[in-house]
């Protein structure tokens, strides 16, 4: 479950590196066996068509660079409001229409906003997929957005707000850590917005946002499936090719400046268990480190037989719940590295966060064994294997790598897993994992005194 | 461990949620081949060479159906230990084993039945089986293993407290079920927990994990022949034992309504309006689960979604669903509403399901859900995986070896006459089950909801 769940991260976090490629590369490009083929349309919308004739559906994925870290201060929230938005009508097809056509079609359709990015899809059947181009291609441009139906979905996200972060104590800790490890990177800034800010997002601030992101020379199409290739690009070409380029997009051009010690942040909050969540400033995969911390993440923490279960779990029994998390691939710019626990009932959380101090400084003085170093990648590689069951997450394995600058390096992100040695899972642990240079958030549980359960 | 966690940290947030408790399928046939070994093991393969990997999936029946209520959690103790140590490995070996190779074993605890499951590459498919057969067949129950799993299920217990959801739920199945085994937590209490010895443990593993209580489901990179090979080298050695196959009483059920709340200090108010449901054999299954798609269990497209969400913005999420299972069933609505929203979405819940009682679905609605319940099957069982755990349900549940084939049939044969009569027989506007875990000072029940 818990390697499952980190491949998700894995592939999600890849598409953040939104490169502004798709803006340069130029001829349509399709492999001998005719099972893939990518393509930039003249207007700047670049393509991704997949044939897997095994495959029992297929799926439509269209990104746009449109993340929350594009937004403007006192606007927090508004990328993932207009993804609630895209849902609400054109003039072609009408509002309460996009989610039930797909529905009639025996289909699935759903979108999902992140600070680097914003995506939507669609699951169907490969003869369907002329629904998924028509209905993306009209609402890149023409959405109405009526000013009453935003200032209800303003509600139903304050809504998702209260129920994800609100009353989710943990996910507080979350929030405020990120908020407080960057001080002037846009990554401080909550996807789902904070709750004041939503308080006062208009219908033109979604609309100037959308006018000017959702053009083609900022959204990139996967396409996979049992589909024929020749006959999908000639119908996305019919359906986006008239759809005019956007001015450019002036790049995000901002950079975190030095942490110089320590950060700590306390949330009080109706809650039963103490947590820590400490976050080290980390590179992503554009630095090659990057691999030698994945697989670091992986040794302190993937399964029940690495160290982190071991010690604080298995041997101390001090923590519920404890781990490292990291991905290399989450983030267009330099991110986080944590790791975290949650005190077993009448620990201390300060034993919880110096025995995962402890761990980490085991492997700063003493490099990790040779057989634990294999174990992660076989782990790491494995993972990346099962995972492309799914033909959604293999559009998204590819998409991410072409967004890191071509999908064929998906082959070298397993070499170089491959590559790291011991010594360099030691020398990134001494490297970013440094007191200097971590947040560190601490749930402090507050008792209601008012608790009760009452039956009528 | 890490789940949550990592839920939190990837932070996408997708604009629905899906709910649904049964099962889709159209024309989209899986070549499973099916056999039952001597010593009693239903095994059902499936051929799958897409890629170098193979699942399986166990089910037992030896679910939290068969503990007595003194020792509620007995049967998820039991599953959750299967891989903390066997007459051949230690707790840690286990898992160092399986991990080094990338792959995973585990199992989960459940009412109807337990499943175990492996997740292996095809090349380490010996080692696999090797595992899953002694974690079945072989676990030994170290005392200190047992101890160090009843703290973290008391540490779990105490964690759930900080869920609305989780509370809510846990007092509707009470309040539905009553002392039934439904009605319990799977995990038991800290109280029962305390009174589950090493030997109950013994007993339990001795007298339920028997091949002819379980069926077995292999779905992968592997032939039919290959498979029965490893099959028969691995779990031969599982010895008959003596089949259990109690038949346990339908809940009783006492038609009244009840309203409980737990007042904690929170933003939103979490809502469960329900009551009991049916089990899996009803003949009325399809035609409640198409009226259910329009009611509340087709996202977007269901009636609640639109009037709660769409056209109210009162609520991010809110869905209904029939959880059939073999001895009984409940149907619920679930919704999470800011305090002081409570009254009008009970209110809004109840007006559609009268509404759905009195008036016959719309030709459009009806034609809709049934395109949508068919066509969408393929996405259900998309990876194998999900194949496998699909194929223990079917088989569990006695659905038939051509169910897929069938699927399509029992949906298109629904009428609007069936809905209407399914939805006049099996819900319930006046006698139900309302559940409000919020701020009740601000939530201000009215008197309708608590009296």
């Amino acid at each position: 479950m818990a390697m499952k769940n980190k491949f998700i991260l894995l592939i999600l976090s890849l598409i953040f590196l939104f490169s502004g490629y798709a803006h340069t590369a130029a001829a349509a490009v399709t492999d001998e066996e005719g099972y893939f083929h990518e393509e930039v349309l003249p207007n700047g919308l670049k393509v991704f068509a997949i044939k897997d004739p095994n495959a029992p559906l297929s799926v439509f994925q269209i990104w746009y660079d449109a993340g929350s870290i594009n937004e403007q201060i006192g606007k927090t929230g508004l990328s993932h409001l207009l993804e609630h938005m895209m849902f609400k009508g054109t003039p072609m097809y009408g509002p309460k229409t996009f989610s039930r056509m797909i529905k009639r079609a025996g289909g699935i359709d759903n979108a999902g906003t992140s600070k680097d990015f914003v995506f939507y899809y669609q699951k169907l059947a490969p003869d369907r997929l002329d629904l998924s181009i028509e209905l993306e291609a009209d609402r890149m441009r023409n959405l109405i957005m009526d000013r009453k139906e935003t200032l209800s979905e303003r509600d139903v996200v304050m809504e998702e707000r209260r129920m994800r972060l609100e009353d989710d104590p943990q996910s507080l800790v979350y929030e405020e850590v990120v908020a407080a490890a960057f001080k002037n990177h846009p990554y401080r800034w909550p996807v789902i917005g904070w709750m004041t800010d939503l308080e006062t997002i208009t219908r033109d601030d979604l609309m100037d946002y959308y006018r000017t992101r959702y053009v083609p020379n900022n959204a990139m199409i996967v396409v996979a499936g049992d589909i024929d290739i020749s006959l999908i690009m000639a119908k996305i070409k019919k359906a986006f090719g008239d759809i005019s380029r956007g001015p450019e997009i002036e790049k995000l051009n901002v950079r975190e400046p030095e942490q110089r010690g320590e950060k700590r942040v306390y949330v009080k909050k109706e809650a039963e268990l103490p947590y820590v969540l400490s976050a080290y400033k980390a590179p992503n995969l554009l630095q090659d480190d990057s691999y030698a911390l994945e697989v670091l993440a992986s040794v302190l923490s993937d399964g029940k037989s690495t160290r982190i279960y071991r010690s604080l779990i298995d041997k101390q029994q001090i923590a519920l719940s404890a781990g490292a998390s990291y991905s290399g691939i989450h983030n267009k710019y330099p991110y986080l590295f944590y790791v975290y626990g949650t005190a077993l009932p009448g620990k201390k959380i300060e034993d919880v966060e110096a025995a995962l101090y402890e761990e980490v400084d085991k492997i700063k003085k003493t490099p990790p064994a040779e057989r634990e170093v294999q174990k992660a990648k076989n782990q790491i590689e494995a993972d990346f294997i099962m995972n492309q069951d799914s033909i959604f997450y293999r559009a998204m394995i590819v998409a991410q790598f072409e967004l890191i600058g071509d999908w064929k390096l998906k082959d070298k992100y397993l070499e170089g897993i491959e590559k790291v040695t011991p010594g360099d899972v030691q020398r990134v642990a001494k490297k970013y994992l440094i007191e200097d240079q971590r947040t560190v958030g601490i749930l402090v549980p507050i008792q209601n005194s008012k608790l009760k359960t009452q039956d009528q | 461990m890490k789940k949550s966690n990592l839920k939190k940290i990837i932070y996408i947030t997708l604009i629905l949620q899906f709910a649904f408790c049964m099962f889709n399928s159209s024309s989209h046939a899986l070549d499973a081949e099916r056999r039952v070994l001597d010593n009693g093991l239903t095994l059902l393969i499936v051929e799958r060479h897409n890629l170098p990997v193979v699942k399986v999936a166990v089910g037992i029946n030896a679910g939290n159906l068969h503990e007595p209520e003194a020792k509620a959690g007995l049967a998820n103790l039991a599953a959750s230990l299967l891989t903390e140590g066997t007459k051949n490995r230690t707790a840690h070996q286990v898992s160092e084993e399986i991990e080094f190779v990338g792959g995973s074993i585990g199992a989960s605890g459940g009412y109807d039945y337990v499943t175990v499951s492996l997740s292996v590459l095809k090349k380490d498919i010996n080692l696999g089986f090797d595992l899953l057969s002694d974690v079945i067949i072989n676990p030994v129950f170290p005392l200190d293993e047992i101890n160090k799993k009843r703290q973290r299920i008391r540490g779990g217990l105490k964690a759930s407290e900080e869920s609305p959801g989780y509370i809510a739920s846990r007092e509707f199945r009470k309040a539905v079920f009553g002392s039934h085994p439904y009605g319990r937590l799977l995990t038991g209490t800290s109280e029962t927990l305390d009174g589950i010895t090493r030997d109950d443990l013994v007993e339990f593993h001795l007298k339920y994990y028997v091949p002819g209580n379980s069926i077995m489901v292999v779905v992968g990179d592997i032939t039919g022949e290959e498979a029965e090979k490893l099959v028969d080298k691995f779990f031969s050695r599982w010895s008959a034992g003596k089949t259990k196959r109690a038949t346990l009483p339908e809940p009783e059920i006492t038609k009244e309504r009840k309203t409980i709340t737990v007042d904690k200090d929170l933003a939103q108010a979490n809502i469960i309006l329900g009551h009991s449901g049916v089990s899996r054999d009803n003949p009325d299954y399809y035609s409640i689960f198409v009226m259910n798609y329009i009611l509340g269990g087709g996202g977007f497209a269901s009636r609640l979604m639109q009037n709660i969400r769409e056209d109210k913005g009162l609520v991010y999420d809110i869905h209904s669903f029939f959880a059939a299972d073999k001895y009984g069933g409940r149907f619920q609505v679930n919704l999470q509403t800011k305090n002081e929203s409570a009254n009008t979405a009970i209110e809004e819940i109840l007006k559609e399901i009268y509404k759905i009682r009195k008036t016959p679905v719309t030709d459009e609605e009806l034609s809709d859900a049934k395109s949508f319940l068919t066509g969408s099957f393929p996405m259900r069982i998309e990876t194998s995986g999900r194949i496998a755990r699909f194929l223990v349900a079917v088989e569990y549940y006695g659905l038939g070896a051509d169910y897929i084939d069938n699927y399509p049939g029992y949906i298109n044969s629904v009428t609007k006459e069936d809905v209407l009569r399914v939805a006049k027989k099996y819900l319930d506007p006046e006698n139900y089950i309302l559940v409000v875990v919020a701020d009740q000072e601000k939530a201000a029940l009215k008197k309708d909801y608590t009296d």
